[in-house]
């Protein structure tokens, strides 16, 4: 996880350097980019099965085929 | 390339209720609350399938499956568009209708997760009470507990079953990298690891075998073509996962597909060899280890050994079949055939590069990608509960809560067909295959069909019950019989037309 952050930071920091430089359509780009990756992260938080941890434990199926 | 090729896939089932529901009990209900089938008289038959039959070439004992006809009612739903939609075991499962491309395959399989979707929303309100269901398009519990997906693939029997086994082996044990549906942990006693590339790997023990159930093996013998047995094979392949992608379906069906039509250039099944070819030509040291340890290996760049001392990485091993169909297909005017290449050539060349930068494409990267970014954003660890949810609900068949579903509508995701496609497969046959005969007779004469197999109909006729075997699949298209069907007022009419 700890590596994840970094790695996150990281991105966070190479795209505040590519503003300073870059042409404005990238940055909105940039920006449409996170926008809709908020919308996807918050539909998640919507939909995401409540007591999720009681659903997987009990989640049990029999094997097929 | 008009290759015979169809799907079968198990769906995971939860109900939620006042009263406790069996999973039988359940899939059952699932099957029944379909809305929008032609007929509900119609019976499976099931007189020509042998699943004992091994393509070793002896038969294995134990019982066939025969229900009473109410039973087989129960459990048996054909529909109009030429698939199945039955109750399998202790899931429900849809199979499609024969298709004649990957891209009706797409559309055909995605249309059963319309139908279960469809079954779904009905079921929650039958009778007096109020239920919550799941349906999950995924092969595993998580506990160690897999169900399958199950791709068919017609094949000459021309070509000796060895050199298939010969061909597939290495094949089937790397395809993963591109057709994996991605999964959360480890199970069946194996090694331990956050997130793995297929569903289904931890399920592989043997090389090649007639089980489906216990001590899965990587290449199925089962020989129950469906169709003429002195022309056709059917590959059974069970090796599978479940996908969710359009575009991952595409490349696990089109590679599979051209890499057999690279063992029959005499057969029977149209090709368009421009070269003669005698198969892959180097076999894995240990295939039942290699599969688990690719499913393992996210960098790819780990190498797995051949007979004979050389170590490949499973990319290289797929550019090796690449290379080969390349050159095999280089003459071919047909465009399916090069859009597969074409895709199959970029997405392994990414693989090489960065996979990650597969996440509108690949399945397994797509859900990793999704689950990192949740989670980073969420502080959880990946052993977290919770994120085994996120792994089970990519795979939920509801448009609304599915989150495969939920890339799609943002357009995180690419797609090879469209939901107008899609709604067609749902309730019209392929027009190419004797799927065709079979759902316009469901639809036009839905009483007077009396079963059902997939090589056969067999009608009720004021004459008593009639059967029209259907022992070439590529045979009773529109093109064939649609005439004939338009001008029939009635069954007895079509019969003695079919028969002229």
């Amino acid at each position: 996880m700890a590596k994840q952050e970094k790695k996150e930071k990281k991105k966070e920091a190479d795209k505040k350097e590519e503003g300073v430089s870059a042409n404005p359509e990238v940055v909105e780009k940039g920006k449409a980019i996170k926008e809709d990756l908020d919308k996807l992260m918050e539909e998640i938080d919507d939909v995401l099965e409540e007591n999720a941890e009681e659903f997987v434990k009990n989640f049990v199926q029999k094997g097929g085929e | 390339m008009s290759r015979i090729i169809g799907t079968e896939t198990e769906f995971g089932i939860v109900t939620q209720g006042p009263r406790l529901m069996d999973a039988v009990s359940s899939s059952t209900l699932i099957v029944n609350s379909y809305p929008l089938l032609p007929s509900q008289s119609v019976l499976w038959d099931y007189e020509n399938e042998n699943p004992l039959m091994d393509a070793r070439g002896f038969e294995v004992d134990g019982e066939r499956e025969r229900p009473a006809s109410d039973y087989n009612r129960l459990l048996n739903k054909v529909l109009a568009n030429g698939g199945r939609f039955y109750v399998d075991g202790a899931h429900p499962e849809y199979a499609t209708p024969e298709c004649s491309n990957v891209y009706d395959l797409i559309a055909y399989e995605k249309a059963g997760e319309r139908i279960l979707e469809q079954a779904l929303s009905r079921a929650r309100h039958s009778g007096s009470e109020e239920r919550t269901l799941h349906i999950y398009k995924n092969n595993t519990d998580h506990k160690g507990n897999s169900y399958g997906y199950h791709e068919n693939y017609l094949v000459s029997r021309g070509v000796p079953f060895q050199k298939i086994v010969d061909q597939m082996m290495p094949f089937l044990v790397t395809r993963q990298i591109f057709c994996g549906a991605g999964k959360v942990g480890h199970e069946n006693r194996t090694e331990a690891v956050s997130y793995q590339i297929s569903q289904r790997a931890d399920f592989f023990e043997a090389l090649v075998d007639l089980n489906t159930m216990v001590k899965r093996p990587i290449i199925n013998t089962r020989d129950e073509p469906h169709a003429d047995p002195k022309r056709y094979r059917r590959l059974h392949v069970i090796v599978g996962d479940s996908n969710m992608s359009e575009v991952t379906t595409f490349l696990k069906v089109g590679t599979t597909s051209l890499i057999l039509a690279m063992l029959e250039p005499e057969g029977d099944v149209a090709h368009e060899a421009s070269v003669a070819y005698d198969g892959i030509g180097f076999q894995l040291e240990n295939p039942v280890w290699a599969i688990r340890a690719i499913s393992r290996d996210l960098t790819l760049r780990k190498h797995v050994k051949l007979s004979g001392g050389k170590e490949w990485s499973a990319i290289e091993i797929q550019r090796a079949y690449l290379d080969q169909a390349e050159r095999f297909f280089e003459a071919s005017d047909n465009p399916t055939v090069h859009a597969i290449l074409h895709k199959w050539r970029a997405v392994l060349d990414q693989l090489a590069i960065d996979p990650m930068k597969l996440s509108r494409e690949i399945d397994w990267v797509i859900k990793k990608e999704m689950i990192d970014s949740y989670t980073a954003r969420k502080g959880w660890e990946l052993s977290d509960p919770r994120v085994t949810m996120l792994d089970l609900q990519y795979h939920d068949v509801v448009q609304e809560k599915g989150l495969y579903y939920a890339l799609e509508r943002g357009r995180h995701v690419d797609r090879i067909t469209s939901s107008d496609a899609v709604a067609a497969a749902e309730q019209n046959p392929p027009t190419d295959t004797r799927a065709y005969f079979r759902g316009a007779c469901l639809k036009k004469f839905p009483k007077e069909v009396y079963a059902i197999s997939w090589s056969s109909i067999l009608f009720n006729t004021a004459k008593g019950i009639k059967k029209v075997p259907l022992m070439d699949p590529l045979k009773g298209g529109k093109s064939s019989i649609g005439t004939l069907l338009e001008r029939s007022n009635t069954v007895e009419e079509l019969l003695s037309m079919i028969a002229a």
